[in-house]
Protein backbone atom coordinates (compact mmCIF):
# COMPACT_ATOMS: atom_id res chain seq x y z
CA UNK A 1 0.00 0.00 0.00
CA UNK A 2 1.27 3.54 -0.64
CA UNK A 3 1.61 5.84 2.06
CA UNK A 4 -1.51 7.77 0.85
CA UNK A 5 -3.52 4.98 0.51
CA UNK A 6 -2.25 3.96 4.82
CA UNK A 7 -2.82 7.73 5.30
CA UNK A 8 -6.36 7.65 4.17
CA UNK A 9 -7.11 4.20 6.29
CA UNK A 10 -5.11 5.68 9.69
CA UNK A 11 -8.07 9.14 8.85
CA UNK A 12 -10.55 7.04 8.55
CA UNK A 13 -10.19 4.85 11.90
CA UNK A 14 -8.82 7.82 13.84
CA UNK A 15 -12.17 9.45 12.74
CA UNK A 16 -14.52 6.64 13.68
CA UNK A 17 -12.51 6.46 16.97
CA UNK A 18 -12.48 10.16 17.68
CA UNK A 19 -14.92 12.18 15.27
CA UNK A 20 -13.76 15.64 17.00
CA UNK A 21 -10.77 16.21 15.97
CA UNK A 22 -9.49 16.39 12.88
CA UNK A 23 -6.17 15.11 11.23
CA UNK A 24 -5.64 18.69 10.39
CA UNK A 25 -5.84 19.97 13.92
CA UNK A 26 -3.30 17.77 15.26
CA UNK A 27 0.70 18.06 15.36
CA UNK A 28 1.54 14.54 13.36
CA UNK A 29 5.14 14.24 14.93
CA UNK A 30 3.19 14.83 18.61
CA UNK A 31 1.74 11.58 20.98
CA UNK A 32 -0.98 10.06 19.28
CA UNK A 33 -3.14 9.38 21.99
CA UNK A 34 -2.47 13.03 23.64
CA UNK A 35 -3.43 14.23 20.15
CA UNK A 36 -6.67 12.66 19.72
CA UNK A 37 -7.10 12.25 23.50
CA UNK A 38 -7.53 8.31 22.93
CA UNK A 39 -6.91 5.66 26.02
CA UNK A 40 -5.44 2.38 25.87
CA UNK A 41 -8.79 0.76 24.71
CA UNK A 42 -9.74 3.36 22.12
CA UNK A 43 -5.87 2.53 20.78
CA UNK A 44 -5.97 -1.05 20.89
CA UNK A 45 -9.52 -0.29 18.81
CA UNK A 46 -7.59 1.84 16.66
CA UNK A 47 -4.75 -0.96 16.35
CA UNK A 48 -7.01 -4.19 15.43
CA UNK A 49 -8.91 -1.94 12.85
CA UNK A 50 -5.52 -0.87 10.96
CA UNK A 51 -4.07 -4.54 11.42
CA UNK A 52 -7.76 -5.62 9.50
CA UNK A 53 -7.06 -3.20 6.80
CA UNK A 54 -3.65 -3.52 6.03
CA UNK A 55 -2.96 -7.10 7.31
CA UNK A 56 -0.08 -6.06 9.25
CA UNK A 57 0.31 -8.05 12.46
CA UNK A 58 0.83 -4.65 14.46
CA UNK A 59 2.32 -7.23 17.90
CA UNK A 60 2.44 -5.02 21.21
CA UNK A 61 5.79 -4.96 21.40
CA UNK A 62 5.81 -2.51 18.67
CA UNK A 63 3.52 -0.39 20.23
CA UNK A 64 6.62 1.69 20.67
CA UNK A 65 7.02 1.86 17.31
CA UNK A 66 3.61 3.83 16.75
CA UNK A 67 3.44 6.79 19.21
CA UNK A 68 2.42 9.54 16.30
CA UNK A 69 0.84 9.88 13.36
CA UNK A 70 3.92 10.15 11.48
CA UNK A 71 5.34 7.32 13.47
CA UNK A 72 2.49 5.21 12.28
CA UNK A 73 2.61 5.39 8.88
CA UNK A 74 6.19 4.78 9.14
CA UNK A 75 5.60 1.48 10.61
CA UNK A 76 2.87 0.52 8.49
CA UNK A 77 4.81 1.54 5.44
CA UNK A 78 7.45 -1.08 6.66
CA UNK B 1 -51.17 -8.99 33.02
CA UNK B 2 -48.68 -6.59 33.48
CA UNK B 3 -48.36 -3.19 33.29
CA UNK B 4 -44.61 -1.86 31.22
CA UNK B 5 -43.59 1.39 32.60
CA UNK B 6 -41.21 3.99 32.25
CA UNK B 7 -38.30 2.75 34.31
CA UNK B 8 -36.03 4.39 36.87
CA UNK B 9 -32.34 4.23 35.42
CA UNK B 10 -30.55 5.70 38.57
CA UNK B 11 -31.60 7.81 41.33
CA UNK B 12 -31.16 10.66 39.65
CA UNK B 13 -33.97 10.02 36.62
CA UNK B 14 -37.42 11.70 36.81
CA UNK B 15 -38.35 11.67 33.28
CA UNK B 16 -37.81 9.58 30.11
CA UNK B 17 -38.77 9.99 26.41
CA UNK B 18 -40.05 6.73 24.60
CA UNK B 19 -37.69 6.71 21.42
CA UNK B 20 -39.06 3.71 19.52
CA UNK B 21 -40.85 0.75 20.28
CA UNK B 22 -39.10 -2.48 18.69
CA UNK B 23 -42.50 -4.59 19.63
CA UNK B 24 -46.08 -4.08 18.42
CA UNK B 25 -49.03 -5.54 19.75
CA UNK B 26 -49.50 -9.13 19.56
CA UNK B 27 -45.63 -9.95 19.72
CA UNK B 28 -44.36 -12.66 22.09
CA UNK B 29 -42.13 -11.49 24.94
CA UNK B 30 -39.47 -13.09 26.88
CA UNK B 31 -38.45 -11.57 30.33
CA UNK B 32 -35.26 -10.20 29.70
CA UNK B 33 -36.04 -9.30 25.98
CA UNK B 34 -35.47 -5.68 24.74
CA UNK B 35 -38.92 -3.96 23.41
CA UNK B 36 -38.03 -0.35 23.50
CA UNK B 37 -35.64 2.26 23.27
CA UNK B 38 -35.99 5.47 25.80
CA UNK B 39 -34.26 8.87 25.45
CA UNK B 40 -32.82 9.90 29.21
CA UNK B 41 -30.14 12.28 30.49
CA UNK B 42 -27.64 9.75 29.81
CA UNK B 43 -28.50 9.10 26.16
CA UNK B 44 -30.48 6.07 24.28
CA UNK B 45 -30.87 3.23 26.75
CA UNK B 46 -32.41 0.10 25.85
CA UNK B 47 -35.14 -1.58 27.91
CA UNK B 48 -35.86 -5.04 29.07
CA UNK B 49 -39.34 -6.59 29.67
CA UNK B 50 -39.64 -7.86 32.85
CA UNK B 51 -42.07 -10.70 32.28
CA UNK B 52 -42.98 -13.36 29.46
CA UNK B 53 -46.36 -12.80 27.72
CA UNK B 54 -47.82 -10.88 24.88
CA UNK B 55 -47.76 -7.06 24.21
CA UNK B 56 -51.29 -6.74 24.38
CA UNK B 57 -51.13 -2.81 23.32
CA UNK B 58 -48.58 0.14 23.18
CA UNK B 59 -49.69 2.96 25.04
CA UNK B 60 -47.19 5.79 24.70
CA UNK B 61 -46.47 7.02 21.65
CA UNK B 62 -42.68 8.01 20.49
CA UNK B 63 -41.73 11.03 21.20
CA UNK B 64 -43.29 11.60 24.51
CA UNK B 65 -41.52 12.52 27.31
CA UNK B 66 -43.24 10.89 30.92
CA UNK B 67 -42.43 10.48 34.03
CA UNK B 68 -40.87 7.32 35.78
CA UNK B 69 -43.65 5.33 36.68
CA UNK B 70 -46.19 5.90 33.53
CA UNK B 71 -47.42 3.02 31.98
CA UNK B 72 -45.80 2.46 28.27
CA UNK B 73 -47.58 -0.99 27.74
CA UNK B 74 -49.87 -3.60 28.64
CA UNK B 75 -48.31 -6.96 28.39
CA UNK B 76 -50.58 -10.59 28.97
CA UNK B 77 -49.12 -13.08 30.47
CA UNK B 78 -49.11 -16.56 28.87
CA UNK B 79 -52.43 -18.30 29.48
CA UNK B 80 -53.88 -14.56 30.24
CA UNK B 81 -56.94 -14.20 28.16
CA UNK B 82 -57.20 -10.51 26.56
CA UNK B 83 -58.74 -8.24 28.86
CA UNK B 84 -59.42 -4.27 28.91
CA UNK B 85 -56.44 -2.14 29.38
CA UNK B 86 -55.26 -0.50 32.76
CA UNK B 87 -56.99 3.08 30.95
CA UNK B 88 -53.92 4.65 31.77
CA UNK B 89 -52.05 6.13 28.89
CA UNK B 90 -54.92 7.85 26.69
CA UNK B 91 -53.36 11.81 26.99
CA UNK B 92 -50.98 10.62 24.81
CA UNK B 93 -53.12 10.84 22.05
CA UNK B 94 -54.09 14.12 23.77
CA UNK B 95 -50.83 15.98 23.86
CA UNK B 96 -49.67 16.50 20.80
CA UNK B 97 -48.55 20.00 21.64
CA UNK B 98 -47.67 21.94 18.11
CA UNK B 99 -44.00 23.58 18.30
CA UNK B 100 -44.47 26.95 19.26
CA UNK B 101 -44.49 29.05 16.16
CA UNK B 102 -42.73 32.33 17.28
CA UNK B 103 -39.14 32.33 17.84
CA UNK B 104 -36.53 29.87 18.11
CA UNK B 105 -35.79 30.43 21.88
CA UNK B 106 -33.53 28.06 23.36
CA UNK B 107 -34.62 26.84 27.06
CA UNK B 108 -32.23 26.70 29.74
CA UNK B 109 -32.85 23.12 30.39
CA UNK B 110 -34.76 20.08 29.59
CA UNK B 111 -38.06 20.40 31.32
CA UNK B 112 -38.43 17.75 33.86
CA UNK B 113 -41.56 17.40 36.14
CA UNK B 114 -41.91 15.52 39.31
CA UNK B 115 -43.07 12.05 38.77
CA UNK B 116 -46.74 11.21 38.98
CA UNK B 117 -47.53 7.59 37.80
CA UNK B 118 -50.84 8.48 38.25
CA UNK B 119 -50.85 9.97 35.00
CA UNK B 120 -49.75 11.21 31.75
CA UNK B 121 -50.96 14.47 31.46
CA UNK B 122 -47.14 15.95 30.72
CA UNK B 123 -46.73 13.93 27.53
CA UNK B 124 -45.53 15.94 24.77
CA UNK B 125 -44.68 14.33 21.50
CA UNK B 126 -42.38 16.10 19.18
CA UNK B 127 -41.62 15.58 15.60
CA UNK B 128 -37.98 15.85 15.71
CA UNK B 129 -35.14 14.14 13.72
CA UNK B 130 -32.68 11.71 15.95
CA UNK B 131 -29.92 13.70 15.07
CA UNK B 132 -31.61 17.06 15.67
CA UNK B 133 -32.89 15.54 19.02
CA UNK B 134 -29.29 14.32 20.34
CA UNK B 135 -28.39 17.88 19.39
CA UNK B 136 -30.80 19.85 21.04
CA UNK B 137 -30.30 17.20 24.37
CA UNK B 138 -26.59 17.94 24.18
CA UNK B 139 -27.10 21.92 23.86
CA UNK B 140 -30.10 21.70 26.68
CA UNK B 141 -32.42 23.06 24.54
CA UNK B 142 -35.76 22.27 24.86
CA UNK B 143 -36.72 20.85 21.89
CA UNK B 144 -40.20 21.97 22.56
CA UNK B 145 -39.79 25.45 21.69
CA UNK B 146 -38.42 25.14 18.51
CA UNK B 147 -40.35 25.80 15.49
CA UNK B 148 -39.39 22.82 13.02
CA UNK B 149 -38.18 23.52 9.26
CA UNK B 150 -38.46 19.74 8.10
CA UNK B 151 -40.98 17.41 6.36
CA UNK B 152 -44.37 18.11 8.15
CA UNK B 153 -43.07 20.54 10.29
CA UNK B 154 -40.83 18.59 11.70
CA UNK B 155 -37.83 19.75 13.49
CA UNK B 156 -34.55 19.10 12.21
CA UNK B 157 -30.71 19.90 12.64
CA UNK B 158 -30.41 23.05 11.44
CA UNK B 159 -33.27 24.44 13.58
CA UNK B 160 -31.53 23.21 17.00
CA UNK B 161 -28.20 24.61 15.46
CA UNK B 162 -30.24 27.66 14.95
CA UNK B 163 -31.64 27.63 18.09
CA UNK B 164 -27.67 27.17 19.82
CA UNK B 165 -27.22 30.20 22.37
CA UNK B 166 -24.42 32.09 21.44
CA UNK B 167 -23.54 32.50 25.32
CA UNK B 168 -24.15 29.32 27.84
CA UNK B 169 -27.27 30.26 30.00
CA UNK B 170 -26.46 30.57 33.17
CA UNK B 171 -27.89 27.56 34.28
CA UNK B 172 -27.90 26.17 30.80
CA UNK B 173 -26.23 22.70 31.59
CA UNK B 174 -26.44 19.75 29.33
CA UNK B 175 -28.89 16.73 30.46
CA UNK B 176 -25.66 14.82 31.21
CA UNK B 177 -23.38 17.71 32.88
CA UNK B 178 -27.24 18.03 35.27
CA UNK B 179 -27.70 14.27 35.49
CA UNK B 180 -24.32 14.30 37.20
CA UNK B 181 -24.20 17.14 39.08
CA UNK B 182 -28.02 15.52 40.60
CA UNK B 183 -26.03 12.84 41.52
CA UNK B 184 -22.43 14.58 42.46
CA UNK B 185 -24.22 16.78 44.79
CA UNK B 186 -26.51 14.20 46.65
CA UNK B 187 -23.43 11.78 47.36
CA UNK B 188 -21.27 15.02 48.85
CA UNK B 189 -24.39 16.02 50.45
CA UNK B 190 -25.24 12.34 51.74
CA UNK B 191 -22.41 10.06 52.00
CA UNK B 192 -19.49 10.45 54.65
CA UNK B 193 -16.52 9.33 52.41
CA UNK B 194 -13.07 8.56 53.47
CA UNK B 195 -10.27 8.04 51.53
CA UNK B 196 -7.48 5.58 51.70
CA UNK B 197 -4.90 4.70 48.74
CA UNK B 198 -2.41 2.12 48.45
CA UNK B 199 0.20 1.75 46.10
CA UNK B 200 1.27 -1.55 44.57
CA UNK B 201 4.16 -3.03 41.83
CA UNK B 202 2.38 -3.98 38.71
CA UNK B 203 5.19 -5.46 37.34
CA UNK B 204 4.01 -9.15 37.56
CA UNK B 205 0.66 -7.74 36.28
CA UNK B 206 1.84 -6.34 33.24
CA UNK B 207 4.44 -9.22 32.29
CA UNK B 208 1.17 -11.29 32.21
CA UNK B 209 -0.59 -9.63 29.88
CA UNK B 210 2.27 -9.12 27.95
CA UNK B 211 2.75 -13.10 27.54
CA UNK B 212 -1.03 -13.60 26.83
CA UNK B 213 -0.63 -10.75 24.56
CA UNK B 214 2.42 -12.08 22.65
CA UNK B 215 0.72 -14.04 20.22
CA UNK B 216 -2.65 -12.80 20.12
CA UNK B 217 -4.33 -10.70 17.37
CA UNK B 218 -5.01 -6.98 18.19
CA UNK B 219 -8.75 -8.06 18.64
CA UNK B 220 -8.27 -10.81 21.37
CA UNK B 221 -5.37 -8.99 23.55
CA UNK B 222 -5.90 -7.84 26.88
CA UNK B 223 -5.54 -4.39 28.86
CA UNK B 224 -4.05 -3.78 32.14
CA UNK B 225 -7.43 -2.49 33.04
CA UNK B 226 -9.22 -5.82 33.16
CA UNK B 227 -7.00 -6.99 35.44
CA UNK B 228 -7.84 -4.31 38.06
CA UNK B 229 -12.19 -4.66 37.04
CA UNK B 230 -11.51 -8.98 38.17
CA UNK B 231 -8.95 -7.91 41.35
CA UNK B 232 -11.61 -5.96 42.40
CA UNK B 233 -14.24 -8.09 41.56
CA UNK B 234 -12.65 -11.36 43.44
CA UNK B 235 -11.56 -9.28 46.41
CA UNK B 236 -14.98 -8.52 47.02
CA UNK B 237 -15.55 -11.34 48.02
CA UNK B 238 -14.26 -11.21 51.40
CA UNK B 239 -15.19 -8.03 51.75
CA UNK B 240 -19.07 -7.51 51.23
CA UNK B 241 -19.51 -4.23 53.08
CA UNK B 242 -17.54 -2.63 49.88
CA UNK B 243 -20.39 -3.87 47.36
CA UNK B 244 -24.40 -3.07 47.41
CA UNK B 245 -26.91 -0.23 47.76
CA UNK B 246 -27.47 2.26 51.13
CA UNK B 247 -31.22 3.37 50.64
CA UNK B 248 -33.91 4.23 53.39
CA UNK B 249 -31.34 4.12 55.97
CA UNK B 250 -29.70 0.37 55.30
CA UNK B 251 -26.99 -1.64 53.28
CA UNK B 252 -27.82 -4.28 51.41
CA UNK B 253 -24.66 -6.41 50.67
CA UNK B 254 -25.06 -7.63 46.51
CA UNK B 255 -25.26 -11.05 45.80
CA UNK B 256 -23.25 -10.44 42.74
CA UNK B 257 -20.48 -8.14 41.81
CA UNK B 258 -21.48 -5.87 38.90
CA UNK B 259 -18.69 -3.66 38.32
CA UNK B 260 -19.20 -0.31 37.10
CA UNK B 261 -16.67 0.66 34.73
CA UNK B 262 -16.45 4.74 34.15
CA UNK B 263 -16.48 5.67 30.61
CA UNK B 264 -15.34 9.22 29.41
CA UNK B 265 -17.91 10.39 27.22
CA UNK B 266 -16.13 12.57 23.87
CA UNK B 267 -16.96 15.80 23.98
CA UNK B 268 -17.66 16.04 27.90
CA UNK B 269 -19.46 13.69 31.00
CA UNK B 270 -19.08 10.41 31.59
CA UNK B 271 -21.25 7.21 32.48
CA UNK B 272 -20.24 4.09 34.21
CA UNK B 273 -22.21 1.15 32.87
CA UNK B 274 -22.00 -2.50 34.45
CA UNK B 275 -19.83 -5.46 33.60
CA UNK B 276 -22.50 -8.07 35.05
CA UNK B 277 -21.47 -10.96 37.80
CA UNK B 278 -17.28 -9.86 37.09
CA UNK B 279 -15.99 -12.36 40.06
CA UNK B 280 -17.45 -14.91 37.92
CA UNK B 281 -15.47 -14.37 34.37
CA UNK B 282 -12.53 -15.31 33.22
CA UNK B 283 -10.23 -12.39 32.18
CA UNK B 284 -11.00 -12.43 28.21
CA UNK B 285 -14.36 -12.69 29.34
CA UNK B 286 -14.35 -9.27 31.49
CA UNK B 287 -12.30 -7.84 28.42
CA UNK B 288 -14.95 -8.83 26.09
CA UNK B 289 -17.19 -7.13 28.11
CA UNK B 290 -15.26 -3.83 28.61
CA UNK B 291 -14.52 -3.44 25.07
CA UNK B 292 -18.60 -4.21 24.18
CA UNK B 293 -19.58 -1.68 26.64
CA UNK B 294 -17.34 1.29 25.25
CA UNK B 295 -18.06 0.44 21.75
CA UNK B 296 -22.04 0.87 22.91
CA UNK B 297 -21.27 3.44 24.83
CA UNK B 298 -19.43 5.49 22.12
CA UNK B 299 -22.12 4.94 19.94
CA UNK B 300 -24.77 6.13 22.96
CA UNK B 301 -26.56 2.40 22.97
CA UNK B 302 -26.56 0.88 26.34
CA UNK B 303 -29.28 -1.50 27.89
CA UNK B 304 -30.91 -0.37 31.16
CA UNK B 305 -29.78 -2.65 33.26
CA UNK B 306 -26.38 -1.90 32.67
CA UNK B 307 -26.55 1.84 33.86
CA UNK B 308 -29.04 1.46 36.85
CA UNK B 309 -27.06 -2.02 38.58
CA UNK B 310 -23.71 -1.19 39.39
CA UNK B 311 -23.13 -2.43 42.81
CA UNK B 312 -19.25 -1.58 42.90
CA UNK B 313 -17.72 1.36 40.51
CA UNK B 314 -14.09 1.18 39.14
CA UNK B 315 -12.58 4.01 38.08
CA UNK B 316 -9.07 4.45 35.71
CA UNK B 317 -7.60 7.64 34.54
CA UNK B 318 -4.77 5.55 33.48
CA UNK B 319 -2.20 7.30 31.01
CA UNK B 320 -3.59 10.58 31.76
CA UNK B 321 -0.36 11.16 34.11
CA UNK B 322 -2.29 11.00 37.36
CA UNK B 323 -1.03 9.73 40.69
CA UNK B 324 -4.21 8.92 41.79
CA UNK B 325 -7.78 9.72 42.14
CA UNK B 326 -10.25 9.78 44.57
CA UNK B 327 -13.44 9.01 43.34
CA UNK B 328 -17.05 10.49 44.48
CA UNK B 329 -19.25 7.50 45.21
CA UNK B 330 -22.63 6.68 42.92
CA UNK B 331 -25.67 6.75 45.43
CA UNK B 332 -26.63 4.45 46.25
CA UNK B 333 -23.47 2.69 46.13
CA UNK B 334 -21.36 2.61 48.55
CA UNK B 335 -17.47 2.42 46.97
CA UNK B 336 -15.14 3.50 44.24
CA UNK B 337 -12.10 2.54 43.06
CA UNK B 338 -9.87 4.81 41.10
CA UNK B 339 -6.39 3.52 39.40
CA UNK B 340 -4.11 5.89 38.78
CA UNK B 341 -1.28 5.98 36.30
CA UNK B 342 0.60 3.27 35.56
CA UNK B 343 4.22 4.54 36.08
CA UNK B 344 8.16 3.80 36.55
CA UNK B 345 8.96 4.96 40.33
CA UNK B 346 11.36 4.88 42.71
CA UNK B 347 10.51 1.21 44.97
CA UNK B 348 11.84 -0.41 47.10
CA UNK B 349 12.79 -4.08 46.52
CA UNK B 350 15.07 -6.43 48.65
CA UNK B 351 16.12 -3.46 50.73
CA UNK B 352 17.23 -2.02 47.68
CA UNK B 353 15.82 1.03 45.76
CA UNK B 354 14.79 0.10 42.28
CA UNK B 355 12.91 1.23 39.36
CA UNK B 356 9.33 -0.52 39.23
CA UNK B 357 6.10 -0.59 37.38
CA UNK B 358 3.74 0.40 40.37
CA UNK B 359 -0.05 2.15 40.06
CA UNK B 360 -1.97 3.42 43.02
CA UNK B 361 -4.91 2.60 44.00
CA UNK B 362 -7.83 3.97 46.01
CA UNK B 363 -10.93 3.37 47.75
CA UNK B 364 -13.71 5.82 48.72
CA UNK B 365 -16.35 3.87 50.89
CA UNK B 366 -19.23 5.21 52.71
CA UNK B 367 -18.71 5.42 56.57
CA UNK B 368 -21.65 4.53 57.61
CA UNK B 369 -21.34 1.37 56.01
CA UNK B 370 -17.42 0.44 56.83
CA UNK B 371 -14.62 1.84 58.14
CA UNK B 372 -10.90 2.44 56.97
CA UNK B 373 -9.61 -0.53 59.28
CA UNK B 374 -11.76 -2.68 56.48
CA UNK B 375 -10.92 -0.44 53.88
CA UNK B 376 -7.26 -0.82 54.17
CA UNK B 377 -7.90 -4.73 54.50
CA UNK B 378 -9.84 -4.52 50.99
CA UNK B 379 -7.28 -2.54 48.83
CA UNK B 380 -4.75 -4.98 50.67
CA UNK B 381 -6.26 -7.47 49.11
CA UNK B 382 -6.75 -6.22 45.47
CA UNK B 383 -3.27 -5.54 45.70
CA UNK B 384 -2.01 -8.88 46.67
CA UNK B 385 -4.24 -10.13 43.90
CA UNK B 386 -2.62 -8.39 40.88
CA UNK B 387 0.77 -9.58 42.37
CA UNK B 388 -0.35 -13.06 41.25
CA UNK B 389 -1.98 -12.66 38.20
CA UNK B 390 -2.28 -15.86 37.05
CA UNK B 391 -4.84 -15.98 40.16
CA UNK B 392 -7.21 -13.67 38.35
Amino acid sequence: MTRSELEAILTRELHRIAPDIGMADVDRDGDLREEFDIDSMDFLTLVAALSKETGAEMPESDYGQMGSVNAMLDYLEG
Amino acid sequence: MGVFRMPSLGSDMEAGTLTEWLVKPGDAVKRGDIIAVIETQKGAIEIEVFEDGVVEELQAVPGTTVPVGTPLAVIRGEGEAEAAPEPAASAAAVAEAPPAPSEARPAASAEIRPPDPQSLVTATRIRISPAARRLAERLGIDAARLAGSGPGGAIVLADVEKAQPAAPAPDGMSGMRAAIAAAMVRSKREIPHYYLAHTVDIGAAEDFVARANKDRGPADRLLLAALFVKAVALAVGKYPEFNGFFDDGAFTPAPSVHAGMAINLRGGGLVAPAIHDAQGLSLDAVMAAMRDLVTRVRAGRFRQRELSDPTITISSLGERGVDLLAGVIYPPQVAILGFGTPAERPWVRDGKVVAARTVTLTLSADHRVSDGHRGALFLNRIGRLLLEPETL
